[in-house]
């Protein structure tokens, strides 16, 4: 150790001693108000884990000295805003759906309500703006595999679509192909048909009596004689311009031999009655309702 | 000195790092600015007068609007979103007339700034003007400069008298912040309602962080970092200096006629011999008021404030002495030259750049006059649903939706009906809609409302247009007949 006095001569500051080849290092002390500002920020470290809960134990946590939680805050904090939205809300919750939708400010609240929880829930599948993907509908069109009216929206949300729900919408698109019903011929032939129905081109040289035979056997006990479906079942219309999963010969012949069964979950319990009311207004306005 | 140095000619010592600058902050250095009179001094104190009276009493001048409508002059409104000046409503989609205020407050400062240099600095910053007022309060209690200096110096800070006469002034600053902060919260509620809850202490928490804020920086401000603020904290002074030229009138020592210094004995023994001699007599009073405590004779700097206190100091020693006033004025460094070269000195106030800041000036407020007298009552504004853009139905038609809000600015519940011209043949549904005459729905909007509404337009699948096309919605007040339009696009997917 050098002469701990030993002051440089070019900062005429004094030198610590210690000396890395030949490279003295400067006493250069932290500036006291440097120094009390840390140790204040240890005494305040100290008090904080005594005031707040701050230390994990085995299987909790110290409690601090007054029980605060960040949890029983927001438990305040939600009851608050239930407290101010308490009124419209169970104006909301009490009205039918028809009342909601001639009252202005209701509808206004549970379009906005409804928004909300559908870009929370809806939109994984539905997309933010409700415009659907393939195997997803559109919820913004007039075309509704399971009708369209306020109550019966209500219900699909409620019940969902093949959710395992006891009183869950259930139809079925069979696999045509796949069961040995149909030979992939037939399935051509009624695929070219469906096209048809619909207004599309079908392929040169298909036999549109041979498709209707094969339709008239198959498929009219859930599309119906028109083809015009049936939402009791969840059979979509076929001739119109709608397609859930697309309306090219190639989809049409999958559908066909593989059948679909598209899954919408209940939402009954994992919402309360009136979110879901609110939902149900929303999705009904989106396309101006039917 | 701008001679050409070649590397050549350069020796290692020339090579070292050269402080020529100083420093870029100078340690504080306490200014004692001394009292003084004049007519600066008396325009100063008048503009005090008039900015803290405007500030401190507007919020309690009272407006009638009619029943039910706030009664205050002037009024930013938050929760309700509207803000009332006078005569003048604004409603959140008219922020621009803020723009517009803003425009006009830069170009009126740059125009002060060609005609005066930093006069605005001088006489109505807010910083200036408190400062002022904290600098009055000072030498009323604690004496006028040499006392405070004497007093600062004397080292004995804990005489009874001392500390009463410091606490008595820093109170009286205190209170005197303490009411810029209150004044600045009742601009934003009802100010008699609000005066009554802050003093009960009923008054809403965001309204004490306020005042608690503005009377900690008007305190600190104005009480302590004083010119510091001008010098180091406020870019004007540095944008100023990129902005002027040499026609502005800035306080300006005409050392043609100032110097050398010397004493009045030596100047009239001098002039007794027929012989030139400066009239500056070195007295420093031009240095002993100065607010930022600067040396005006040292020319034009960026430290000063034009407040023109100096020629009211120098002014008085000039009559003292029976010497011609405006030793130091309002003048430019042109007329210096031209004084020496015998040539009457000149002035030009009106030149290309007053005129363009001028001009700038009158559109921008004409736009806003025109903008306000025009000012329709009844409003709507139209935005295309982004996501789905378009939905085709199952008959083949398209639909677009739209989300179309209503301003219904006027003081009465209105019926409004809209229609719609778009593609041919197309139908116009809105979500909602109180009821549908044959051809057009009908909405009520609540007096002093926004309504927002969501449109479905729907066209034909013959009438598809191939991609996009105008649609323009009329919204109609049916009682006065009043129509409000916007246009948006009709596309398809
Ligand atoms: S130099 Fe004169 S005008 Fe400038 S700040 Fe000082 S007193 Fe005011
Ligand atoms: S007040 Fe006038 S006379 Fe006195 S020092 Fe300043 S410029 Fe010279």
């Amino acid at each position: 150790m050098a002469d701990h006095t030993e002051v440089d001569s070019v900062s005429g500051t004094p030198t610590t001693g210690h000396a890395w080849d030949g490279i003295k290092e400067l006493n250069t002390p932290l500036p006291r108000w440097w120094v009390i500002t840390f140790y204040i920020t240890i005494v305040w470290a100290i008090g904080y884990w005594i005031v707040y809960p701050a230390w994990p134990t085995i299987s909790s946590n110290t409690q601090g000295l007054f029980g605060y939680s960040s949890r029983a805050d927001v438990g305040v904090e939600l009851a608050n805003l239930e407290k101010i939205r308490g009124a419209k809300m169970a104006a909301l919750a009490t009205a039918s759906l028809a009342d909601i939708e001639k009252d202005p400010a209701m509808l206004a609240l549970a379009r906005a309500k409804g928004k909300t929880v559908f870009g929370d829930n809806c939109a994984a599948c539905h997309g933010t703006g409700a415009a659907g993907a393939k195997g997803f509908p559109n919820l913004n069109d007039d075309d509704w595999l399971w009708g369209g009216s306020l109550e019966q929206i209500q219900q699909t949300l409620l019940y969902g679509v093949r959710s395992g729900h006891p009183k869950t919408r259930e139809g079925q698109m069979l696999a045509f192909g796949k069961d040995g019903v149909l030979k992939p011929a037939e399935i051509v032939t009624v695929a070219n048909y469906v096209r048809e129905l619909a207004g599309l081109p079908t392929r040169p040289g298909y036999d549109a009596k041979a498709g209707a035979k094969v339709f008239a056997e198959n498929c009219v006990a859930c599309h119906g004689d028109n083809a015009k479906g049936n939402p009791e079942l969840g059979a979509p219309n076929l001739t119109d311009k709608i397609w859930l999963y697309g309306s090219d010969e190639a989809t049409l012949i999958e559908t066909i031999t593989n059948g679909r069964a598209g899954v919408m979950p209940a939402w009954e319990g994992r919402l309360d009655p009136t979110t879901i009311k609110a939902m149900a207004v929303y999705v009904h306005s989106l396309g101006g309702g039917k | 000195m701008n001679q050409t140095v070649r590397p050549d000619d350069l020796k290692p010592q020339d090579l070292q790092p050269v402080d020529d600058y100083g420093p870029l902050y100078a340690a504080h250095k306490k200014v004692y600015p001394q009292s003084v009179s004049g007519t600066f001094r008396r325009i100063k104190w008048g503009l005090m007068g008039f900015c803290l009276g405007v500030y401190y009493f507007l919020p309690f001048v009272r407006w009638n609007r009619g029943l039910g409508a706030p009664d205050q002059a002037v009024l930013i409104d938050f929760s309700n979103h509207r803000f009332y000046f006078f005569f003048i409503e604004l409603w959140p989609q008219e922020v621009y007339y803020f723009t517009g205020l803003l425009i006009i407050a830069a170009i009126g400062l740059f125009l002060m700034n060609a005609i005066g240099g930093r006069i605005w600095c001088g006489y109505l910053c807010p910083q200036t003007v408190w400062t002022d007022l904290f600098y009055a309060v000072e030498r009323l209690i604690e004496g006028d400069r040499r006392e405070r200096m004497k007093k600062d110096a004397s080292g004995d800070p804990m005489k009874l008298e001392r500390i009463s006469e410091l606490v008595l002034k820093h109170s009286i600053w205190l209170m005197i912040a303490w009411w810029t902060g209150g004044a600045w919260v009742l601009y934003f509620s009802d100010a008699p309602t609000l005066v009554k809850d802050l003093i009960t202490f009923q008054g809403p928490m965001l309204a004490y962080v306020w005042i608690a804020i503005l009377t900690a920086t008007t305190y600190t401000l104005a009480g302590f970092m004083r010119e510091q603020v001008c010098v180091y904290m406020c870019p004007w002074p540095r944008i100023q200096a990129a902005l002027t030229d040499e026609w502005a009138l800035n306080v300006t020592y005409r050392y043609d006629r100032g110097e050398s210094r010397m004493s009045v004995k030596k100047a009239a023994e001098l002039r007794a011999l027929g012989q030139p001699a400066g009239d500056c007599i070195d007295c420093k009073q031009c240095v002993a008021v100065c607010p930022t405590g600067i040396d005006i004779r040292d020319g034009a700097q960026m430290d000063c404030i034009q407040c023109g206190l100096c020629i009211d100091a120098c002014d008085t020693v000039m009559t003292k002495i029976g010497r011609p006033t405006r030793l130091i004025g309002y003048d430019n460094d042109i007329n210096i030259h031209r004084r020496q070269e015998g040539k009457p000195p000149i002035y030009k106030l009106v030149r290309p750049r007053t005129i363009v800041y001028a001009a700038i000036i009158a559109v921008v407020g004409g736009a806003m006059v025109y903008k306000l007298a025009t000012r329709s009552l009844l409003e709507v504004n139209v935005l295309h649903d982004r996501n789905p853009i378009a939905i085709k139905l199952s008959d083949g038609s398209i639909r677009n939706a739209y989300t179309v809000r209503v301003l219904n600015k006027h003081g009465f519940d209105r019926v409004i009906a809209i229609d719609i011209e778009g593609p041919a043949n197309s139908t116009v549904h809105v979500v909602g809609a109180d009821s549908v005459t044959p051809d057009r729905p009908m909405i009520v909007i609540g007096r002093d409302q926004t309504e927002e509404l969501r449109l479905l337009v729907t066209a034909p699948e013959e009438n598809n247009p191939a991609k996009s096309i105008p649609v323009k919605f009329h919204v109609t007040d049916i009682g006065l007949g009043v129509v409000a339009s916007a246009t948006d696009n009709f596309v398809s997917p």
